[in-house]
């Protein structure tokens, strides 16, 4: 059928050569190469579940009275279209509950399959020349999601929206000098303005979509120009990619892992509940609820809202914000580091070959340790972003853990890299051992009485 | 249609908040009193207080180094902290938290009215007539009023400095009034000015209402929010998706030749 197929197309396209070339591409075996795939199929999903939720969703801030099947206790409640809309999407509209949930749920899953496949990337030197490039197409990859989420998140108009939106432009008026103009420029106004929701929705689902799919497209043929990296082995070098072709083995695996990732979204859509904007109610500007957390791709930056000191600076006249520290200037040298790291290791260790091949996380230990260092630094932030969650499970005062918090993020990655540095080495010392004494001998007894080891011959 | 079934429930709540309150499981009195029907409610109230606050609130409601004066606590006071079970304290100071009543509800009635005939002049019990046609009201009032610490489904929250803003799941309505009007704890206080008597019958039939919430999404971690949702994520989402790549990547290898 295959064969049918690539024959029909190539009497009218010429495409044979191609295809029959493409068809037997080689693909790693390792499983860890198809976090990726998770992430490009959850955009498939997102971009799917999303087009649905167009049909319906209305992005405007013109206020209304809502009367709807959906919520005694909104019922005559004066509130925004979108916020109604998303009412009429969850209760009067067919499996628009479930298409919003398995949305909201996929946004949550795209983001850690993305740091997931960066972490894979990294910690194995996938990102080392010549594929430095494709490292910052993916760390922008990274941006842009979190920055389709955190507009979806604020589509809907519920409370959480609102009070996230606060935030976000809060953080805008931080930035010294031109802050106020970049904060009205873009919210058109002050706060809250009716320009808003309209702005959002056009950055959510035109702008960042269509980033994302180009962005994608470049990724992946920069890969496929340049091929698979791949772990070293007996069979593996330099020069060669070891692994199943394309068709049929390759798009298989491939193909069932879209259907788990698919599967997945759809049962929890169905299942778990997120996001219940009904719960929270319409966003009304002098109401807040608690506890109020955004999504967790962003909380990493809410986590540093909270736990950064209040060092707010007079220059001149000029009051420089507090948010300045923990809202700009830290994920701006974070992510700094993260597009520079290429360039800042081959500076760091003076190599500046090609790499086709891959290292093992225990053969580098200062790039281990860095990126363990990084990812619990990260892992503190999100964990101090819902302290007040953690207070009340535990019954301690919220102060005390923004204290400890305050401290833990700088001290946790230092002890966390001290002991991914110690199993590195402990782990080449043992992998040197094995070289030098291989695992099975056998003992000889000389005539004279004593032992001596041989090694067995590896067959 | 919710509110309409609701509403019988409700109006019987109101009514027979004596029921509700001492029927739910009551802790055996702490110090078994007889109180013949005859007695005065007052005398026997003295005899509790004696047995069970005189202790931290001295005998003259002046309060001591472990408790506050009662002075100038009411009905509403007295009636909230016996019946949500806040008092008495097992442990002076600590923080009061809500558990089944040590009284029954004539022994509350007892002690309520002996505080309240021996200088407590405080805020008398209020009324409450949970209106069920005004839900939407109610929800504004909670979510201008009551969410900011009890948050917005009810679940409670932290109130920050170690207090906790408790959940508000079990109330009853006049439990509810009660501490509107009284503010419990570090809880403010709302007079008539701040939540007029409609819109305090509006607000204890909404919180009514949270404790069935509704969950229509499915299994709820709304208590949790985005923490809970977010650990949903990478648990489930991305735990079920690694199984099956691990699954498929081990199962479907290339040979090696020969």
């Amino acid at each position: 059928m295959i064969r049918k197929l690539v024959d029909a197309l190539d009497e009218r396209l010429g495409v044979a050569p191609f295809l029959r070339h493409a068809l037997r591409k080689a693909f790693p075996d390792h499983w860890s190469f198809m976090l990726g795939e998770v992430a490009a199929y959850c955009f498939v999903f997102i971009l799917l579940s999303g087009t649905y939720l167009t049909f319906f969703f209305h992005p405007s801030s013109h206020q209304a009275i809502y009367h709807g099947h959906g919520v005694p206790s909104l019922d005559g409640r004066a509130m925004s279209d979108a916020y109604a809309s998303v009412l009429r999407i969850s209760f009067e509209t067919q499996a628009g509950l479930l298409i919003r949930q398995a949305h909201h749920w996929c946004a949550l899953l795209f983001a850690a399959a993305v740091i997931t496949h960066m972490a894979r990337v990294f910690f194995t030197g996938a990102y080392r020349k010549p594929r430095d490039l494709n490292w910052v197409i993916g760390l922008t990859l990274l941006l842009l999601v979190m920055g389709d989420g955190f507009t979806g998140y604020s589509l809907p108009d519920d409370q959480l929206s609102g009070a996230g939106l606060r935030i976000a432009q809060s953080i805008a008026l931080a930035i010294p000098v031109i802050g106020s103009w970049v904060a009205f420029l873009f919210f058109g106004g002050n706060f809250p303005s009716p320009e808003i929701t309209n702005r959002l929705y056009a950055i959510h689902i035109l702008f960042i979509p269509l980033a994302l799919g180009g962005l994608i497209a470049l990724h992946v043929a920069i890969l496929w120009h340049q091929k698979h990296t791949q772990f070293p082995g007996k069979r593996q070098r330099e020069n060669n990619v070891v692994g199943s072709p394309l068709w049929p083995t390759y798009a298989v695996k491939s193909l069932a892992l879209m259907a788990a990732t698919f599967g997945v979204l759809l049962l929890l859509g169905g299942l778990v509940e997120i996001n219940p904007v009904w719960q929270y109610g319409p966003y009304d500007p002098w109401t807040v609820a608690s506890p109020a957390q955004p999504d967790w791709y962003v909380g990493w930056l809410d986590g540093a809202l909270r736990v950064a000191p209040p060092w707010a600076i007079r220059l001149g006249g000029h009051t420089i914000s507090a948010l300045l520290w923990p809202g700009i200037v830290l994920p701006g040298v974070l992510f700094g580091i993260l597009y520079s790291w290429p360039w800042l290791e081959r500076k760091l260790t003076g190599d500046r070959a090609y790499h086709e091949l891959l290292q093992f996380p225990w053969q580098n230990p200062l790039r281990t340790s860095v990126g363990v260092a990084a990812l619990t630094f990260a892992a503190m932030l999100l964990l101090a972003a819902s302290d007040d969650v953690q207070a009340r499970l535990w019954h301690v005062s919220v102060q005390q853990l923004a204290w400890f918090y305050r401290f833990a993020v700088w001290i946790a990655p230092v002890i966390a890299a001290a002991i991914a540095w110690r199993i590195c080495v402990e782990l080449q010392a043992r992998h040197a051992y094995e070289q030098d004494h291989p695992s099975r001998v056998v003992l000889k007894r000389a005539p004279e009485g004593g032992f001596e080891e041989e090694p067995v011959p590896t067959p | 249609m919710i509110a309409a079934f609701a509403a019988v429930p409700l109006l019987a709540g109101a009514t027979l908040i004596a029921a509700t309150t001492s029927a739910g499981q009551p802790k055996p009195p702490l110090t078994h009193v007889a109180a013949p029907a005859a007695r005065d409610p007052v005398k026997v109230g003295g005899d509790l207080y004696a047995t069970h606050c005189i202790h931290c609130h001295g005998d003259k409601l002046q309060g001591t180094v472990d408790g506050p004066p009662l002075t100038k606590a009411g009905a509403a006071d007295v009636d909230f902290q016996l019946s949500t079970g806040r008092m008495p304290l097992e442990v002076p100071a600590t923080e009061p938290m809500r558990g089944p009543a040590s009284f029954p509800r004539e022994q509350i009635d007892a002690i309520v009215a002996y505080v309240t005939s021996h200088g407590g002049h405080g805020v008398p019990i209020p009324k409450v007539n949970p209106d069920v046609t005004n839900l939407t009201r109610g929800r504004v009032v909670f979510e201008e009023n009551c969410e900011a610490c009890h948050g917005a489904t009810g679940t409670g929250a932290v109130a920050g400095f170690g207090w906790l803003a408790p959940d508000v799941l079990q109330a009853t309505p006049l439990q509810t009034a009660e501490a509107v009007r009284t503010g419990p704890g570090i809880m403010p206080q709302f007079g008539e000015h701040a939540i007029p008597q409609d819109d305090l019958d509006a607000l204890t039939a909404y919180v009514d209402t949270l404790h069935h919430p509704d969950d229509r999404g499915g299994y709820s971690l709304s208590s949790a929010g985005p923490v809970g949702e977010g650990l949903v994520g990478w648990l489930i989402g991305l735990g079920c998706t690694l199984l099956v790549m691990f699954a498929v990547g081990e199962t479907l290898k290339s040979k090696p030749p020969g």
